[in-house]
């Protein structure tokens, strides 16, 4: 199961006002933990104040940056505030002219009004008591030629401003997210192993790319827009009241109006969001295991009641996605009954005025464009509340993986053994995952150098812990680990596990070539010891059989390449590593016979004149081991060699009995004790005849 | 593709999406005659000083409004309404689909690129519908009417529009046709971060281990900067977006004004005329401006139709049977005859020619090399796959032939990766016998050699499994799923390399269990180890789809050169190290 949490809107138009629809449902890269997050980023913040303060501090670096971009902003609103005032010049001019023209000429305006108010005509005359006139002349050309090109200019620039303001912050934005993906990179690698233990890979994925997504879109479309909506917001309120203090009033009512709107309907769809999000959640998971289990779901004849299951999760989706979609879709209509409302009440009340000629007619234009203008960034502020808490939330589940708790860093100047033999000690050492289940209690023993320590004993009796204590993946809880006499505690992190190298029983490979992956072991390795490294561990012959040898890319599933094949590279990455202590994993997975053979050659020539703890499955292994640890229940039981161990007739005589010796007799079942998996393609059958053919050893680097 | 997906999904909702198309209709109407109110109030009202002419005019106003935003919200209704029923209807049929589908066509997607596609890809499309609904019905009423009433107003002063319009479209269609492939880098270059950050979790140990941190952050560093230019890139390219269509749609203000002064001077227009004009201008701008933003979706939207409708169209290799055989009159002899499989346009058959006959009470084992064809023969039996020559036969009638739900039930499957599915460990083991009581599940535990450690789990039968029964180990798991096939009481069992994980004490006291409970049934397993496979009372050995040997292991050591050859490389493997 992995992430399959929501990445915050679509990338699409950023001025959408409306709360967007179901977010595309991003799944992360395959796999991952059973748990791995199937919810979005949590809808609702649970500690606003503190993280929405936090995501502002992550700013602090693009301060100035941010001030050129606010002033940008105050630029570009109040150039385009302007722009509707001064075009309602225009439009008086062209009032002006059209009645002027009409009038006879060489007569006053004044004596115009004068000769209306004579007739009665006292409406009129009020009309035009408020325009300037010029009567006999038409519409004066050259002045709506200036107004016009003010205008433009007006109208050019604050495009300008306001592209620039647009493009800067996009910077902003990119950065500071950029920082927070390399401040979360750098914290993965100061956490302790425990972190990742407890932690679902599917998870923390989604931290990192999901809900950083989420920041990323909500801080871009918030801040550009915050700015944007708050300043036109109060450049609009200026100019309404310069323009006509009533009118400005009247559609100062559309504030609250829209406010009360946009929060009963933001809280409701907020409420439906959640909803849809567990849906898809639930959803998701429903889907995802009918596709994995598909084959069982068939022979096992729950076809039916899968179907049946799944339609139930579709129809609860619906639902409430429906739900959240109606909701959310509510906002635009009712902003533009809003603004409906008020552009009668202002074409009404306006055209009074004028009638009045208390106002002009270019002024009620001007004004309804102003309120046009006034209601939509009100709406936006009121649904930029959802966005902002979604991305207040992603950030709280990043700020979260930011103050996990790191292991202790390495003491400077730290010691480091001057030897390099690989004498390893364990003095008294005590560990447990979990304090109220004690693992290791009271272990000591010796590796000396070059010995072979195999560790044996039956699943979960703590054989990987002991690994795991020797690289200081975990601290110990009491005693203390040396290697060549220094405290390995002590000793930085890097410069022990230089000293020591491991093979896992996971093959771990990443996307690049096999040349990359083997000198993943040291990078400052010339290609000749890759090459040396590569023979040593059978990877040369198989690599000759690909088309593109060295350079061949592994595939993120490694489709090209078998297990065996992986498992010899890493191999080679050992070779290459040089370590004096060694740790090895002998458990094979799906590896066929003659792959198996090499693998196991290769292991056991890279132990050679090393310390080496290996956790092993193979008997000649266990035989040959200068030391065997018995390991029951996280204790080692019984330490000593084979013959000693199986005179003892304790726990190890238990185990090789019941693991080794076969349960009926019969020639070939005491032959292959260990899990040995069959086949290999047949283009290595004449690889492993030639290593057969070898002696032992010979194949040494 | 999308097209096609479209009509078909949307087909039963045309009552919906024709109350859509009628209330945004409705509503762009209202939206469209308002300015010419305004116009009348400028016109007969204010220039006239008709004040009783404007109330009258404004109250017109306000009930179109009201009727406004009453066919908006139906409209809203109806299309979220339709847009969700659609992506649900989707779901649902793809979900149908690869249910039907076999092994083959499954693999040929993948499962996980199946789950994008039943859920991402629908949610592209269903958004597509959605914004059409709300968004796009009305951008073409709102352009159409606005162009028409416009004339209206002023034939001359439209022209205004002729260049307006296609200035609009073709800045917006440059900007988005330069935004999309940055998208679509973005899109992968935001797998390679997680693909990335995927192998550092999956591999911490190796990282530190071989203390290569810095290079790891330095890998992650690069991945964040392609990201981050991608973003920029497309970031940069959407601020022009705006101050575009806004400096388009000001400047053709400004344009009719000019224009339009000299009409109204000549006395060929109205000054309230004029003012409408200008509504009407922003109105057709902003129309065509959300139209073109659409083309940001569709791009997006149609390769998700693609991917959706391939998935539609991959007919299942497997067919149910028109006239199923309803009855079995045998005890669960199987039989190969002449089986042979190949993937459509491959050279080599997977399967080729392969013929034997396993009777109840008898084991028979397949061992071979990895793709020699072991999985794909076994999988023939519950028709995961269908043979594309010769047959598959359960007490000699042909798969093919049987109901599938009779078939299955007779056939315990225990598959080569032991999936479990999260719940329980009852919920699991009752997977194929929903009644089993828990003496019955006790007893397959028993002899799938879980018994010990389940009871040893606080919670015992209720112990919670993960998804994928990843929270216990390899070996448990392949118990369990012994156990879960055993409950089923089915006559054929097939073990596809169960015994893996299990050491060889555990492995052989299985089996004498085995032999013991379930003696009657006919046992078909594969297996790796040669120890798990000497007791079987024939073993087929296969190599690149082809028996080579068949007998047992006595006989086959004799007569079979690749059959001894495992045996004594198993043997090499202990001698060797």
């Amino acid at each position: 199961m992995s992430a399959t949490s929501n990445g915050g809107k679509p990338a699409a138009p950023a001025s959408n006002p409306r709360p967007d629809g179901p977010t595309p449902v991003r799944r992360g890269p395959g796999g991952g933990g059973p748990f791995g997050g199937m919810q979005g980023p949590a809808e609702k913040a649970l500690n606003f104040g503190p993280s929405a303060r936090r995501l502002i501090g992550r700013l602090a670096p693009e301060r100035g940056m941010i001030i050129l971009v606010v002033l940008l902003g105050v630029a570009s609103v109040v150039l385009s505030v302007l722009g509707p005032k001064i075009l309602g010049q225009a439009t008086n001019i062209i009032v002006d002219g059209s009645i002027s023209k009409q009038l006879p000429a060489g007569v006053t305006k004044a004596q115009v009004i004068e000769g209306l108010k004579a007739k009665g005509d006292t409406k009129t005359a009020d009309l035009l008591s408020g325009l300037d006139l010029h009567p006999g002349h038409g519409i004066d050309f050259s002045a709506l030629q200036l107004v016009l090109g003010i205008v433009l200019l007006l109208y050019v620039f604050a495009s300008v401003f306001s592209w620039l303001q647009a493009y800067l912050l996009n910077g902003v934005t990119q950065r500071t997210v950029f920082r927070l993906r390399e401040d979360v990179e750098a914290k993965i690698h100061r956490l302790p192993l425990t972190y990742f233990d407890k932690t679902p890979r599917g998870e923390l994925l989604s931290r990192v790319t999901n809900d950083i997504d989420n920041i990323s879109q909500s801080l871009q479309q918030t801040m550009s827009q915050l700015i944007v909506n708050l300043l036109t917001v109060i450049g609009v309120l200026v100019m309404m009241f310069v323009i006509s203090p009533l009118l400005a009033v009247i559609a100062l009512v559309a504030v609250p109006l829209t406010l009360g709107v946009t929060v009963a309907i933001g809280k409701r769809s907020q409420k439906q969001f959640v909803a849809q999000w567990k849906h898809t959640g639930a959803l998701n998971a429903q889907i995802e295991e009918g596709y994995t289990g598909h084959s069982l779901v068939k022979v096992f004849g729950r076809h039916q009641e899968v179907e049946q299951a799944f339609a139930a999760k579709n129809e609860e989706m619906f639902k409430a996605s429906f739900g959240a979609q109606f909701i959310s879709g509510l906002i635009m209509p009712s902003m533009m009954f809003v603004g409906n409302l008020v552009y009668v009440a202002i074409a009404v009340v306006g055209g009074v005025m004028v009638a009045a000629g208390s106002i002009s007619i270019g002024d009620v234009q001007a004004f309804i464009q102003y309120s046009r203008q006034f209601t939509q960034p009100l709406a936006q502020l009121g649904s930029m509340a959802n966005l902002l808490q979604s991305g207040v939330a992603s950030s709280e589940r990043v700020f979260e993986l930011l103050d996990a708790e790191e292991q202790t860093p390495d003491a400077d100047p730290a010691p480091s053994p001057t030897a390099h033999t690989g004498r390893l000690e364990f003095e008294h050492v005590s560990f447990s995952y979990d304090p109220e289940k004690p693992l290791i209690t009271d272990l000591s023993l010796v590796a000396q150098p070059g010995q072979t320590v195999a560790v044996v004993g039956p699943t979960g009796a703590g054989k990987t812990t002991l690994v795991n204590l020797i690289m200081r993946f975990y601290e110990l809880d009491g005693g203390k680990i040396t290697l060549d006499g220094i405290d390995i505690s002590q000793m930085t992190r890097a410069d022990l596990r230089s000293r020591t190298g491991m093979v896992l029983q996971d093959t771990w490979l990443f996307g690049g070539t096999i040349r990359d992956n083997i000198a993943y072991g040291r990078t400052d390795a010339t290609d000749d010891e890759i090459h040396a490294a590569a023979e040593a561990a059978y990877v040369d012959r198989f690599v000759h059989s690909l088309p593109e040898g060295y350079n061949t890319v592994l595939e993120d599933e490694g489709g090209n390449i078998s297990a065996g094949e992986k498992q010899l590279i890493t191999i080679a990455r050992a070779f290459l590593a040089r370590p004096s202590v060694l740790i090895l994993d002998e458990a094979t997975s799906s590896v066929d016979t003659r792959t198996e053979l090499l693998v196991q050659r290769a292991m056991s020539a890279l132990r050679k004149d090393r310390t080496s703890f290996v956790i092993a499955h193979r008997l000649s292994t266990i035989r040959d081991a200068d030391l065997i640890l018995v390991m029951e229940n996280g204790a080692i039981v019984e330490q000593g060699t084979h013959d000693q161990l199986l005179a003892k007739k304790g726990a190890y005589a238990r185990l090789y009995e019941a693991q080794f010796a076969a349960p009926t007799d019969d020639e070939a079942n005491a032959a292959p004790p260990q899990p040995v998996l069959v086949g290999a393609p047949p283009s290595t059958g004449e690889i492993v005849r030639e290593a057969l053919a070898e002696e032992d050893g010979a194949t040494d680097a | 593709m999308l097209g096609r997906l479209l009509v078909r999904f949307l087909r039963p909702y045309w009552l919906l999406l024709l109350g859509v198309v009628v209330f945004q209709l409705g509503q762009s109407i209202a939206s469209l005659y308002l300015p010419t109110l305004n116009a009348d109030i400028i016109n007969k009202g204010v220039l006239r000083g008709d004040t009783s002419y404007i109330i009258n005019t404004g109250i017109v106003m306000l009930i179109i409004t009201l009727g406004q935003i009453v066919c908006a919200v139906i409209a809203v209704y109806f299309g979220a309404r339709l847009a969700m029923s659609f992506g649900r209807d989707l779901r649902g049929a793809i979900f149908h689909q690869v249910g039907l589908f076999s092994e083959r066509e499954v693999s040929k997607f993948g499962a996980p690129s199946l789950i994008t596609r039943t859920t991402n890809d629908v949610q592209q499309v269903q958004m597509l519908v959605l914004m059409t609904c709300t968004l796009l019905v009305s951008a073409p009423i709102l352009a159409i009417g606005g162009v028409i009433f416009a004339l209206q107003q002023d034939v001359p002063l439209s022209g205004i529009l002729l260049v307006a319009i296609p200035v609009l479209l073709i800045g917006i269609g440059l900007i988005i046709s330069r935004m999309v492939p940055q998208f679509r880098k973005m899109q992968t270059r935001i797998d390679t971060i997680n693909r990335v950050l995927r192998e550092q979790l999956t591999g911490i140990r190796v990282v530190r281990a071989f203390v290569r941190e810095p290079v790891e952050v330095e890998r992650f560093a690069d991945a964040n900067g392609a990201v981050t230019e991608t973003a920029l890139r497309a970031g940069r390219l959407f601020a022009l977006m705006f101050p575009f269509v806004l400096l388009v749609m000001n400047v053709s203000s400004i344009a009719v004004l000019w224009f339009g002064a000299g009409r109204v001077d000549s006395g060929d227009l109205q000054v309230g005329s004029l003012v409408a004009f200008l509504s009407y201008l922003i109105q057709i701008l902003m129309a065509v401006m959300m139209a073109t933003f659409m083309a940001v979706l569709l791009p997006r939207a149609a390769v998700s139709g693609d991917r959706i409708g391939e998935v539609l169209n991959t007919d299942s290799s497997v067919v149910a049977p028109t006239n199923p055989v309803t009855t079995f009159t045998g005890s669960g002899q199987v039989e190969l005859r002449g089986a042979t499989f190949s993937y459509p346009g491959a050279d080599q058959p997977v399967l080729h020619d392969v013929s034997f006959t396993a009777k109840p009470g008898t084991t028979t084992a397949i061992i071979g090399s990895t793709g020699a064809g072991k999985t794909t023969l076994i999988n023939l039996l519950p028709r995961l796959f269908d043979v594309t020559g010769g047959a598959a036969l359960i007490d000699g009638a042909d798969v093919r032939e049987v109901d599938p739900e009779l078939l299955w039930a007779r056939i315990g499957l225990i598959p080569q990766r032991p999936y479990l599915f999260s719940g329980t460990v009852a919920s699991n083991l009752r997977y194929g016998k929903p009644d089993a009581t828990d003496d019955e599940l006790w007893r397959a535990l028993e002899i799938a050699q879980a018994k010990d450690f389940v009871e040893k789990m606080p919670e015992k039968l209720d112990a919670p499994i993960a998804q994928g029964g990843t929270n216990v180990s390899g070996g448990q798991r392949q118990r369990l799923a012994i156990a879960r096939a055993l409950v089923k009481r089915p006559e054929i069992y097939v073990f596809d390399d169960s015994f893996s994980a299990l050491d060889t004490a555990t492995d052989a006291r299985l089996r004498a269990a085995l032999d013991r409970e379930v003696g009657g049934a006919t046992r078909i397993v594969v297996a790796q180890r040669v120890s798990t496979i000497l007791d079987a009372d024939q073993i087929i050995v296969l190599d690149d789809g082809k028996i080579v040997g068949i007998g047992t292991h006595d006989q086959l050591l004799l007569s079979s050169p690749e059959y001894a050859e495992i045996v004594q490389s198993q043997l090499s493997i202990e001698e060797a190290a």
